[in-house]
Protein backbone atom coordinates (compact mmCIF):
# COMPACT_ATOMS: atom_id res chain seq x y z
CA UNK A 1 0.00 0.00 0.00
CA UNK A 2 2.63 2.45 1.12
CA UNK A 3 4.89 1.06 -1.72
CA UNK A 4 2.41 1.93 -4.05
CA UNK A 5 1.70 5.34 -2.74
CA UNK A 6 5.12 6.28 -3.19
CA UNK A 7 5.62 4.96 -6.93
CA UNK A 8 2.24 7.28 -7.56
CA UNK A 9 3.90 10.23 -6.15
CA UNK A 10 7.20 9.56 -8.01
CA UNK A 11 4.97 9.33 -11.48
CA UNK A 12 2.82 12.29 -10.66
CA UNK A 13 5.67 14.32 -10.23
CA UNK A 14 6.99 13.39 -13.52
CA UNK A 15 3.88 13.83 -15.13
CA UNK A 16 3.42 17.34 -13.65
CA UNK A 17 6.96 18.10 -14.95
CA UNK A 18 5.83 17.50 -18.39
CA UNK A 19 2.83 19.01 -18.11
CA UNK A 20 4.07 22.19 -16.63
CA UNK A 21 6.90 22.73 -19.72
CA UNK A 22 3.70 22.92 -22.15
CA UNK A 23 1.81 25.67 -19.84
CA UNK A 24 4.76 27.91 -18.31
CA UNK A 25 6.41 30.18 -21.25
CA UNK A 26 8.29 31.99 -18.66
CA UNK A 27 12.19 30.24 -18.76
CA UNK A 28 13.47 31.97 -15.38
CA UNK A 29 10.91 29.03 -13.72
CA UNK A 30 12.97 26.18 -15.43
CA UNK A 31 16.13 27.59 -14.41
CA UNK A 32 15.18 28.06 -10.90
CA UNK A 33 13.67 24.87 -10.79
CA UNK A 34 16.45 23.04 -12.31
CA UNK A 35 18.57 24.75 -9.65
CA UNK A 36 16.68 23.67 -6.73
CA UNK A 37 16.74 19.91 -8.03
CA UNK A 38 20.42 19.86 -9.05
CA UNK A 39 21.03 21.02 -5.45
CA UNK A 40 18.40 17.96 -3.95
CA UNK A 41 20.50 15.47 -5.83
CA UNK A 42 23.94 16.15 -4.84
CA UNK A 43 21.90 16.89 -0.92
CA UNK A 44 20.95 12.82 -1.30
CA UNK A 45 23.84 11.74 -3.13
CA UNK A 46 25.92 12.93 0.09
CA UNK A 47 23.60 11.49 2.32
CA UNK A 48 24.20 7.84 1.20
CA UNK A 49 28.00 8.17 1.93
CA UNK A 50 27.53 10.96 4.94
CA UNK A 51 24.04 10.49 6.13
CA UNK A 52 23.69 6.46 5.71
CA UNK A 53 27.11 5.48 6.35
CA UNK A 54 28.46 8.18 8.49
CA UNK A 55 31.79 8.86 6.32
CA UNK A 56 31.68 12.93 5.87
CA UNK A 57 32.40 13.64 2.54
CA UNK A 58 34.17 17.25 1.69
CA UNK A 59 34.60 16.00 -2.16
CA UNK A 60 31.23 16.32 -3.69
CA UNK A 61 32.72 19.01 -5.71
CA UNK A 62 35.29 17.18 -7.25
CA UNK A 63 32.67 14.31 -8.13
CA UNK A 64 29.66 16.81 -9.39
CA UNK A 65 33.03 18.34 -11.61
CA UNK A 66 33.79 15.20 -12.67
CA UNK A 67 30.38 14.86 -14.14
CA UNK A 68 30.41 18.09 -15.53
CA UNK A 69 33.33 17.26 -17.67
CA UNK A 70 32.61 13.82 -18.60
CA UNK A 71 30.06 15.83 -20.63
CA UNK A 72 32.74 18.36 -21.74
CA UNK A 73 35.24 15.13 -23.00
CA UNK A 74 32.09 13.60 -25.31
CA UNK A 75 31.24 17.21 -26.71
CA UNK A 76 35.15 17.81 -27.58
CA UNK A 77 35.93 14.27 -28.60
CA UNK A 78 33.20 13.01 -30.60
CA UNK A 79 31.48 16.31 -31.73
CA UNK A 80 28.19 16.95 -29.19
CA UNK A 81 27.01 13.82 -29.31
CA UNK A 82 23.13 13.93 -27.69
CA UNK A 83 22.88 14.74 -23.44
CA UNK A 84 21.30 11.75 -22.85
CA UNK A 85 24.34 10.15 -23.89
CA UNK A 86 26.83 12.10 -21.50
CA UNK A 87 24.15 11.26 -19.47
CA UNK A 88 24.46 7.87 -19.17
CA UNK A 89 27.98 7.82 -19.09
CA UNK A 90 29.22 10.38 -16.65
CA UNK A 91 27.62 8.33 -13.30
CA UNK A 92 29.64 5.32 -14.63
CA UNK A 93 32.35 7.28 -14.57
CA UNK A 94 31.90 9.18 -11.84
CA UNK A 95 30.96 6.18 -9.85
CA UNK A 96 33.94 4.47 -10.95
CA UNK A 97 35.86 7.27 -9.55
CA UNK A 98 33.89 6.56 -6.36
CA UNK A 99 35.17 2.97 -6.10
CA UNK A 100 38.53 3.65 -6.63
CA UNK A 101 38.41 6.90 -4.04
CA UNK A 102 36.45 4.33 -1.41
CA UNK A 103 39.07 1.41 -1.67
CA UNK A 104 42.01 4.00 -1.05
CA UNK A 105 40.33 5.94 1.77
CA UNK A 106 38.12 3.79 3.52
CA UNK A 107 40.47 2.87 6.21
CA UNK A 108 40.40 6.14 6.98
CA UNK A 109 38.38 7.62 9.87
CA UNK A 110 36.38 10.33 10.88
CA UNK A 111 38.20 13.70 10.23
CA UNK A 112 41.03 11.72 7.72
CA UNK A 113 38.50 10.65 5.70
CA UNK A 114 36.79 14.17 5.29
CA UNK A 115 40.55 15.17 4.79
CA UNK A 116 41.40 12.48 2.06
CA UNK A 117 38.31 13.34 0.24
CA UNK A 118 39.06 17.06 0.33
CA UNK A 119 42.79 16.02 -1.33
CA UNK A 120 40.16 13.94 -4.28
CA UNK A 121 38.52 16.90 -5.22
CA UNK A 122 41.92 19.36 -5.85
CA UNK A 123 43.87 16.19 -7.35
CA UNK A 124 40.57 16.06 -9.87
CA UNK A 125 40.72 20.05 -10.41
CA UNK A 126 44.55 20.00 -11.19
CA UNK A 127 44.01 17.55 -13.54
CA UNK A 128 41.49 19.32 -15.43
CA UNK A 129 43.17 22.42 -15.35
CA UNK A 130 46.38 20.99 -16.71
CA UNK A 131 44.47 19.15 -19.63
CA UNK A 132 44.19 21.40 -22.57
CA UNK A 133 41.72 19.14 -24.44
CA UNK A 134 38.74 20.17 -22.05
CA UNK A 135 39.75 23.22 -21.95
CA UNK A 136 42.10 24.07 -19.50
CA UNK A 137 41.80 26.81 -16.91
CA UNK A 138 40.44 28.91 -19.47
CA UNK A 139 37.29 26.30 -19.60
CA UNK A 140 35.15 25.17 -22.42
CA UNK A 141 32.21 26.89 -24.18
CA UNK A 142 29.16 24.86 -25.19
CA UNK A 143 26.69 25.96 -27.58
CA UNK A 144 23.40 24.40 -27.26
CA UNK A 145 21.83 22.42 -30.06
CA UNK A 146 19.30 24.56 -31.51
CA UNK A 147 16.43 22.63 -32.53
CA UNK A 148 15.12 20.72 -29.66
CA UNK A 149 12.60 17.67 -30.14
CA UNK A 150 9.26 17.88 -28.52
CA UNK A 151 10.01 21.03 -26.01
CA UNK A 152 10.01 24.83 -26.73
CA UNK A 153 13.27 25.20 -25.65
CA UNK A 154 16.16 23.44 -24.90
CA UNK A 155 16.00 24.43 -20.89
CA UNK A 156 12.55 22.55 -21.04
CA UNK A 157 14.46 19.56 -22.11
CA UNK A 158 17.06 20.26 -19.50
CA UNK A 159 14.47 20.79 -16.82
CA UNK A 160 13.17 17.36 -17.73
CA UNK A 161 15.87 15.51 -17.55
CA UNK A 162 16.91 16.72 -14.13
CA UNK A 163 13.66 16.03 -12.93
CA UNK A 164 13.79 12.44 -14.58
CA UNK A 165 17.32 12.48 -12.52
CA UNK A 166 15.94 13.64 -9.09
CA UNK A 167 13.14 10.91 -9.78
CA UNK A 168 15.49 8.22 -10.50
CA UNK A 169 18.29 9.18 -7.16
CA UNK A 170 15.27 9.05 -4.74
CA UNK A 171 14.35 6.01 -6.05
CA UNK A 172 18.00 5.00 -5.75
CA UNK A 173 18.70 6.11 -1.74
CA UNK A 174 14.83 4.87 -0.57
CA UNK A 175 15.88 1.62 -1.95
CA UNK A 176 18.97 1.77 -0.09
CA UNK A 177 17.73 3.15 2.74
CA UNK A 178 14.99 0.43 3.63
CA UNK A 179 16.56 -2.42 2.43
CA UNK A 180 19.11 -4.66 3.93
CA UNK A 181 21.55 -2.76 2.46
CA UNK A 182 20.58 0.05 4.59
CA UNK A 183 20.58 -1.87 7.69
CA UNK A 184 23.70 -3.29 7.24
CA UNK A 185 25.52 0.54 6.86
CA UNK A 186 23.02 2.30 9.32
CA UNK A 187 25.28 -0.54 11.22
CA UNK A 188 28.68 0.69 10.27
CA UNK A 189 27.35 4.30 10.93
CA UNK A 190 26.87 3.09 14.75
CA UNK A 191 30.04 0.75 15.24
CA UNK A 192 31.73 -0.48 12.17
CA UNK A 193 33.44 -2.90 14.06
CA UNK A 194 30.97 -4.28 15.95
CA UNK A 195 29.24 -4.53 12.30
CA UNK A 196 31.85 -6.62 10.73
CA UNK A 197 31.37 -8.87 13.51
CA UNK A 198 27.98 -9.40 13.23
CA UNK A 199 28.64 -10.55 9.59
CA UNK A 200 28.31 -6.95 8.28
CA UNK A 201 30.83 -7.27 5.09
CA UNK A 202 31.68 -3.37 5.84
CA UNK A 203 34.14 -2.89 2.86
CA UNK A 204 31.53 -4.19 0.59
CA UNK A 205 28.63 -2.31 1.67
CA UNK A 206 30.89 1.06 2.12
CA UNK A 207 32.29 0.72 -1.73
CA UNK A 208 28.81 0.20 -2.70
CA UNK A 209 27.97 3.43 -0.74
CA UNK A 210 30.69 5.79 -1.95
CA UNK A 211 30.46 4.31 -5.85
CA UNK A 212 26.40 5.31 -5.84
CA UNK A 213 27.38 8.76 -3.80
CA UNK A 214 29.75 9.20 -7.02
CA UNK A 215 27.46 8.19 -9.57
CA UNK A 216 24.75 10.40 -8.32
CA UNK A 217 26.97 13.27 -8.53
CA UNK A 218 28.03 12.87 -11.43
CA UNK A 219 24.77 12.71 -12.77
CA UNK A 220 23.80 15.87 -11.10
CA UNK A 221 27.13 17.12 -13.02
CA UNK A 222 26.61 15.77 -16.25
CA UNK A 223 23.74 18.27 -17.48
CA UNK A 224 25.78 21.12 -16.24
CA UNK A 225 27.36 22.25 -19.10
CA UNK A 226 24.52 22.48 -21.12
CA UNK A 227 22.75 24.47 -18.05
CA UNK A 228 25.40 27.35 -18.35
CA UNK A 229 26.97 26.79 -21.19
CA UNK A 230 30.53 27.76 -19.85
CA UNK A 231 32.74 25.55 -17.80
CA UNK A 232 35.93 26.64 -16.42
CA UNK A 233 37.05 24.90 -13.06
CA UNK A 234 37.24 27.37 -9.95
CA UNK A 235 33.31 27.04 -10.52
CA UNK A 236 32.70 23.35 -11.19
CA UNK A 237 35.27 22.40 -8.74
CA UNK A 238 33.86 25.34 -6.11
CA UNK A 239 34.17 23.85 -2.28
CA UNK A 240 30.60 25.71 -2.20
CA UNK A 241 29.27 22.69 -3.62
CA UNK A 242 30.64 20.34 -1.41
CA UNK A 243 28.93 22.72 1.52
CA UNK A 244 26.05 23.29 -0.40
CA UNK A 245 25.53 19.32 -0.35
CA UNK A 246 26.15 18.85 2.98
CA UNK A 247 23.72 21.71 4.26
CA UNK A 248 21.04 20.26 2.67
CA UNK A 249 21.17 16.78 4.18
CA UNK A 250 21.85 18.53 7.64
CA UNK A 251 18.63 21.00 7.41
CA UNK A 252 15.91 18.16 5.77
CA UNK A 253 17.81 15.17 8.01
CA UNK A 254 20.25 12.66 7.77
CA UNK A 255 18.77 9.42 8.65
CA UNK A 256 16.61 8.58 5.93
CA UNK A 257 15.96 9.16 2.70
CA UNK A 258 13.06 11.89 2.92
CA UNK A 259 15.91 14.27 4.28
CA UNK A 260 17.44 15.29 1.34
CA UNK A 261 14.18 16.01 -0.29
CA UNK A 262 12.63 18.12 1.98
CA UNK A 263 16.00 19.46 2.43
CA UNK A 264 16.65 20.29 -0.77
CA UNK A 265 13.26 21.68 -2.07
CA UNK A 266 13.33 24.12 1.01
CA UNK A 267 17.09 25.26 0.72
CA UNK A 268 17.36 25.53 -2.47
CA UNK A 269 13.68 27.72 -3.01
CA UNK A 270 15.08 29.84 -0.19
CA UNK A 271 18.06 30.31 -2.30
CA UNK A 272 16.70 30.77 -5.65
CA UNK A 273 13.83 33.71 -3.78
CA UNK A 274 16.74 35.38 -1.98
CA UNK A 275 18.91 35.15 -5.07
CA UNK A 276 15.69 36.66 -7.54
CA UNK A 277 14.09 39.17 -4.83
CA UNK A 278 17.21 40.99 -2.86
CA UNK A 279 20.85 39.57 -4.31
CA UNK A 280 22.52 36.84 -5.19
CA UNK A 281 25.82 37.71 -2.40
CA UNK A 282 23.01 37.81 0.25
CA UNK A 283 22.15 34.24 -0.53
CA UNK A 284 25.04 32.74 0.93
CA UNK A 285 24.75 34.40 4.12
CA UNK A 286 21.34 32.94 4.21
CA UNK A 287 21.98 29.54 3.60
CA UNK A 288 24.80 30.24 6.61
CA UNK A 289 22.54 31.19 9.05
CA UNK A 290 19.90 28.34 7.78
CA UNK A 291 22.47 26.25 8.67
CA UNK A 292 24.29 26.92 11.59
CA UNK A 293 20.12 27.63 12.97
CA UNK A 294 19.95 23.54 12.01
CA UNK A 295 23.04 22.53 13.46
CA UNK A 296 22.43 24.06 16.52
CA UNK A 297 18.87 23.94 17.50
CA UNK A 298 17.57 20.77 15.46
CA UNK A 299 21.02 18.68 14.82
CA UNK A 300 18.42 16.19 13.46
CA UNK A 301 17.07 18.08 10.53
CA UNK A 302 13.72 18.46 9.87
CA UNK A 303 12.66 15.02 9.75
CA UNK A 304 13.79 15.00 13.22
CA UNK A 305 12.09 17.48 14.33
CA UNK A 306 8.93 15.88 12.53
CA UNK A 307 9.67 12.52 14.58
CA UNK A 308 10.52 14.27 17.88
CA UNK A 309 6.78 16.21 17.65
CA UNK A 310 5.27 12.87 16.98
CA UNK A 311 6.95 10.53 19.76
CA UNK A 312 5.83 13.68 21.91
CA UNK A 313 2.22 13.49 20.42
CA UNK A 314 1.78 9.91 21.29
CA UNK A 315 3.16 10.36 24.96
CA UNK A 316 0.46 13.18 25.20
CA UNK A 317 -2.68 10.28 23.56
CA UNK A 318 -1.56 7.45 25.94
CA UNK B 1 37.23 -35.34 23.22
CA UNK B 2 35.19 -35.14 20.10
CA UNK B 3 36.53 -33.75 16.67
CA UNK B 4 37.85 -30.24 17.68
CA UNK B 5 35.11 -27.83 16.22
CA UNK B 6 38.23 -25.21 16.44
CA UNK B 7 41.76 -25.76 16.26
CA UNK B 8 44.33 -23.15 16.49
CA UNK B 9 47.93 -24.06 15.25
CA UNK B 10 51.10 -22.12 15.80
CA UNK B 11 49.60 -18.81 16.10
CA UNK B 12 51.71 -15.70 16.34
CA UNK B 13 50.98 -12.44 16.18
CA UNK B 14 53.37 -9.49 16.21
CA UNK B 15 52.88 -5.50 16.72
CA UNK B 16 55.81 -4.22 15.68
CA UNK B 17 59.01 -6.13 17.65
CA UNK B 18 55.89 -6.76 20.03
CA UNK B 19 55.19 -10.47 19.92
CA UNK B 20 51.63 -10.39 21.39
CA UNK B 21 51.18 -13.98 21.09
CA UNK B 22 54.06 -16.63 20.20
CA UNK B 23 53.61 -19.93 18.94
CA UNK B 24 49.90 -20.29 20.94
CA UNK B 25 48.09 -23.87 19.73
CA UNK B 26 44.41 -24.40 21.51
CA UNK B 27 41.44 -26.40 20.37
CA UNK B 28 38.32 -26.23 21.47
CA UNK B 29 35.42 -29.44 20.61
CA UNK B 30 32.44 -29.45 20.00
CA UNK B 31 30.01 -27.77 22.33
CA UNK B 32 32.79 -27.79 25.11
CA UNK B 33 33.44 -24.51 27.86
CA UNK B 34 36.89 -23.01 27.73
CA UNK B 35 38.41 -20.35 30.12
CA UNK B 36 41.01 -18.46 28.85
CA UNK B 37 43.31 -16.39 31.77
CA UNK B 38 46.36 -14.92 31.96
CA UNK B 39 47.76 -11.57 33.57
CA UNK B 40 47.13 -7.97 31.48
CA UNK B 41 49.01 -7.64 28.69
CA UNK B 42 49.13 -11.56 27.93
CA UNK B 43 47.23 -11.80 24.96
CA UNK B 44 44.00 -12.99 25.78
CA UNK B 45 42.25 -10.54 23.94
CA UNK B 46 44.90 -10.69 20.96
CA UNK B 47 44.13 -14.24 20.44
CA UNK B 48 40.28 -13.34 20.49
CA UNK B 49 40.79 -11.13 17.78
CA UNK B 50 42.77 -13.73 15.37
CA UNK B 51 40.09 -15.97 15.76
CA UNK B 52 37.45 -13.86 15.13
CA UNK B 53 39.57 -12.56 12.31
CA UNK B 54 39.43 -8.82 13.62
CA UNK B 55 43.08 -9.21 13.31
CA UNK B 56 45.71 -11.14 10.78
CA UNK B 57 47.82 -13.62 12.62
CA UNK B 58 51.19 -13.37 10.34
CA UNK B 59 52.01 -17.27 10.90
CA UNK B 60 49.96 -19.90 12.23
CA UNK B 61 46.48 -21.42 11.19
CA UNK B 62 42.87 -21.33 12.41
CA UNK B 63 40.88 -23.95 10.94
CA UNK B 64 37.20 -23.87 12.09
CA UNK B 65 34.60 -26.63 11.67
CA UNK B 66 37.12 -28.44 9.22
CA UNK B 67 38.14 -25.42 7.23
CA UNK B 68 40.87 -23.27 7.24
CA UNK B 69 40.08 -19.68 7.65
CA UNK B 70 43.29 -17.87 8.12
CA UNK B 71 43.09 -14.57 6.73
CA UNK B 72 39.86 -14.31 6.16
CA UNK B 73 37.28 -11.51 6.90
CA UNK B 74 35.83 -11.33 10.62
CA UNK B 75 32.51 -11.05 8.54
CA UNK B 76 32.61 -14.17 7.05
CA UNK B 77 33.94 -15.49 10.15
CA UNK B 78 30.93 -14.60 11.77
CA UNK B 79 29.05 -16.32 8.92
CA UNK B 80 30.27 -19.40 9.43
CA UNK B 81 29.59 -19.49 13.09
CA UNK B 82 32.42 -17.59 15.43
CA UNK B 83 30.60 -14.66 17.04
CA UNK B 84 32.39 -12.38 19.84
CA UNK B 85 31.56 -9.93 22.16
CA UNK B 86 33.46 -7.14 22.75
CA UNK B 87 35.11 -6.16 26.59
CA UNK B 88 33.32 -2.77 26.21
CA UNK B 89 29.50 -3.45 25.20
CA UNK B 90 29.36 -1.71 21.44
CA UNK B 91 25.50 -1.74 20.37
CA UNK B 92 24.20 -0.12 17.27
CA UNK B 93 23.32 3.39 19.18
CA UNK B 94 20.93 4.70 16.19
CA UNK B 95 18.48 1.60 16.87
CA UNK B 96 16.27 -0.12 19.07
CA UNK B 97 16.92 -2.87 21.20
CA UNK B 98 15.35 -5.51 18.71
CA UNK B 99 16.86 -3.85 15.80
CA UNK B 100 20.18 -4.60 17.26
CA UNK B 101 19.52 -8.01 17.08
CA UNK B 102 18.37 -7.87 13.30
CA UNK B 103 21.34 -7.32 11.80
CA UNK B 104 23.00 -10.35 12.60
CA UNK B 105 20.15 -12.26 12.03
CA UNK B 106 19.90 -10.32 8.51
CA UNK B 107 23.97 -11.24 7.73
CA UNK B 108 25.33 -13.34 10.10
CA UNK B 109 23.07 -16.01 9.97
CA UNK B 110 21.23 -15.25 6.66
CA UNK B 111 21.41 -18.08 5.29
CA UNK B 112 21.22 -20.24 8.44
CA UNK B 113 17.56 -18.22 9.98
CA UNK B 114 14.46 -20.48 10.14
CA UNK B 115 11.94 -19.30 8.01
CA UNK B 116 9.84 -17.89 10.76
CA UNK B 117 9.16 -13.81 11.26
CA UNK B 118 12.70 -12.61 12.30
CA UNK B 119 11.02 -10.43 15.13
CA UNK B 120 9.39 -13.19 16.77
CA UNK B 121 13.14 -14.97 16.81
CA UNK B 122 14.54 -12.24 18.32
CA UNK B 123 12.14 -12.10 20.85
CA UNK B 124 13.38 -15.64 22.28
CA UNK B 125 16.81 -14.10 22.09
CA UNK B 126 15.97 -11.69 24.80
CA UNK B 127 13.67 -13.78 26.60
CA UNK B 128 16.97 -15.69 27.07
CA UNK B 129 18.56 -12.51 28.78
CA UNK B 130 15.72 -11.18 30.07
CA UNK B 131 15.21 -7.54 27.82
CA UNK B 132 11.91 -9.28 26.01
CA UNK B 133 10.00 -6.09 27.61
CA UNK B 134 12.43 -3.94 26.41
CA UNK B 135 12.64 -4.94 23.01
CA UNK B 136 11.50 -1.24 21.78
CA UNK B 137 13.56 0.58 23.98
CA UNK B 138 16.67 2.76 22.46
CA UNK B 139 19.63 0.96 22.77
CA UNK B 140 21.63 4.01 23.67
CA UNK B 141 20.57 4.38 27.05
CA UNK B 142 21.03 0.93 28.39
CA UNK B 143 22.96 0.23 32.24
CA UNK B 144 26.07 -1.82 32.04
CA UNK B 145 24.53 -5.03 33.19
CA UNK B 146 21.90 -4.14 29.94
CA UNK B 147 24.27 -3.16 28.07
CA UNK B 148 26.00 -6.61 28.40
CA UNK B 149 22.34 -8.42 27.89
CA UNK B 150 22.26 -7.11 25.05
CA UNK B 151 25.27 -7.95 23.62
CA UNK B 152 24.94 -11.58 24.74
CA UNK B 153 21.52 -11.47 22.63
CA UNK B 154 22.94 -9.89 20.00
CA UNK B 155 26.10 -12.44 20.08
CA UNK B 156 22.79 -15.13 20.06
CA UNK B 157 21.13 -13.73 16.94
CA UNK B 158 23.65 -14.57 15.12
CA UNK B 159 23.75 -18.47 15.83
CA UNK B 160 26.95 -19.23 16.82
CA UNK B 161 28.45 -22.55 16.70
CA UNK B 162 31.21 -20.51 18.65
CA UNK B 163 31.13 -17.61 21.02
CA UNK B 164 34.14 -15.74 21.85
CA UNK B 165 32.84 -13.75 25.71
CA UNK B 166 35.76 -11.11 26.29
CA UNK B 167 35.30 -9.87 29.40
CA UNK B 168 31.28 -10.17 29.83
CA UNK B 169 31.33 -9.49 33.42
CA UNK B 170 34.08 -6.71 34.18
CA UNK B 171 32.39 -4.57 35.91
CA UNK B 172 29.78 -6.11 37.61
CA UNK B 173 28.15 -6.66 40.93
CA UNK B 174 28.45 -10.22 42.45
CA UNK B 175 24.91 -11.10 41.46
CA UNK B 176 24.93 -9.74 38.10
CA UNK B 177 28.13 -11.98 37.59
CA UNK B 178 25.77 -15.14 38.27
CA UNK B 179 23.04 -13.90 36.01
CA UNK B 180 25.29 -13.88 33.13
CA UNK B 181 26.76 -16.70 34.05
CA UNK B 182 23.62 -18.58 33.71
CA UNK B 183 22.84 -16.72 30.28
CA UNK B 184 26.27 -18.16 29.05
CA UNK B 185 25.21 -22.13 30.27
CA UNK B 186 21.62 -21.53 28.67
CA UNK B 187 23.39 -20.43 25.18
CA UNK B 188 25.93 -23.52 26.07
CA UNK B 189 23.09 -25.41 26.48
CA UNK B 190 21.89 -24.69 23.07
CA UNK B 191 24.84 -26.74 21.80
CA UNK B 192 27.42 -23.13 21.03
CA UNK B 193 30.87 -23.67 22.43
CA UNK B 194 32.24 -20.84 24.08
CA UNK B 195 35.82 -19.59 24.96
CA UNK B 196 35.53 -17.45 27.84
CA UNK B 197 37.98 -14.53 28.83
CA UNK B 198 37.47 -13.68 32.32
CA UNK B 199 38.99 -11.82 35.49
CA UNK B 200 36.97 -12.64 37.67
CA UNK B 201 38.60 -16.32 38.62
CA UNK B 202 35.35 -17.63 40.76
CA UNK B 203 33.36 -17.24 37.51
CA UNK B 204 36.15 -18.91 35.07
CA UNK B 205 36.27 -21.94 37.96
CA UNK B 206 32.64 -22.55 37.38
CA UNK B 207 32.00 -22.25 33.93
CA UNK B 208 34.97 -23.61 32.52
CA UNK B 209 35.25 -27.56 31.49
CA UNK B 210 38.86 -26.87 30.60
CA UNK B 211 40.67 -23.90 31.20
CA UNK B 212 43.96 -22.25 28.71
CA UNK B 213 46.59 -20.10 31.01
CA UNK B 214 48.34 -17.34 28.49
CA UNK B 215 51.18 -15.23 30.26
CA UNK B 216 53.85 -12.85 28.17
CA UNK B 217 51.89 -14.30 24.86
CA UNK B 218 53.02 -17.97 25.12
CA UNK B 219 50.56 -20.60 26.44
CA UNK B 220 51.72 -21.81 30.12
CA UNK B 221 49.29 -24.25 30.94
CA UNK B 222 45.99 -26.13 29.44
CA UNK B 223 43.98 -28.36 31.96
CA UNK B 224 41.12 -28.54 33.97
CA UNK B 225 40.27 -26.20 36.60
CA UNK B 226 41.38 -28.00 39.22
CA UNK B 227 44.87 -28.86 37.46
CA UNK B 228 45.19 -25.11 36.67
CA UNK B 229 44.55 -23.93 40.41
CA UNK B 230 47.50 -26.30 41.66
CA UNK B 231 50.17 -25.57 38.57
CA UNK B 232 53.00 -24.18 39.65
CA UNK B 233 53.62 -21.88 36.52
CA UNK B 234 50.59 -20.21 36.51
CA UNK B 235 51.17 -19.30 40.07
CA UNK B 236 54.25 -18.10 39.00
CA UNK B 237 52.85 -16.04 36.61
CA UNK B 238 50.31 -14.26 38.47
CA UNK B 239 52.49 -13.50 41.51
CA UNK B 240 55.58 -14.22 40.58
CA UNK B 241 58.23 -16.02 42.03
Amino acid sequence: MKLNKFWFIIAAVFLIGIAFTMVADNEFYFYATYAVMQLMIMGIAWNILGGFTGYVNFGSGGFFAAGAYTTVFLHRAFDAPPLLIAVLVAPMVCGLIGLGVGYFTLRLKGVYFAIATLAVAIILETIVVNWEFVGGAGGYYLLIPENVVFFDSYIEWLFVLILAITLIAIIVSRYLNSSKIGQGLAAIRDDELAAESMGVPTLKLKLISTTVMGGLMGAAGAPFPYFITFVEPVSAFNLLVAVMAIAVPMIGGTASWIGPVIGGLLLGTIQETVTVNISSELNLLIVGVVLVGFISLAPQGITGLYQDFMRKRRKGND
Amino acid sequence: MTEPILSVTNLTKRFGGFVALDGVDVSLGDKERLGLIGPNGSGKTTLINCISGALYNEQGKVNFEGSDVTGTTASSRAKLGIIRTFQIPRPFRSMTIIENLLIPMEYAASGRMESRNLRDQAMESLEIVGLQDRADENSANLTQIDMRRLELARALSAKPSLLLSDETMAGLSSSEVDEVLDILFALNGRGVAVIMIEHIMRAVMKYSERIVVLDAGKKIADGSPDEIVNNRDVERAYLGE
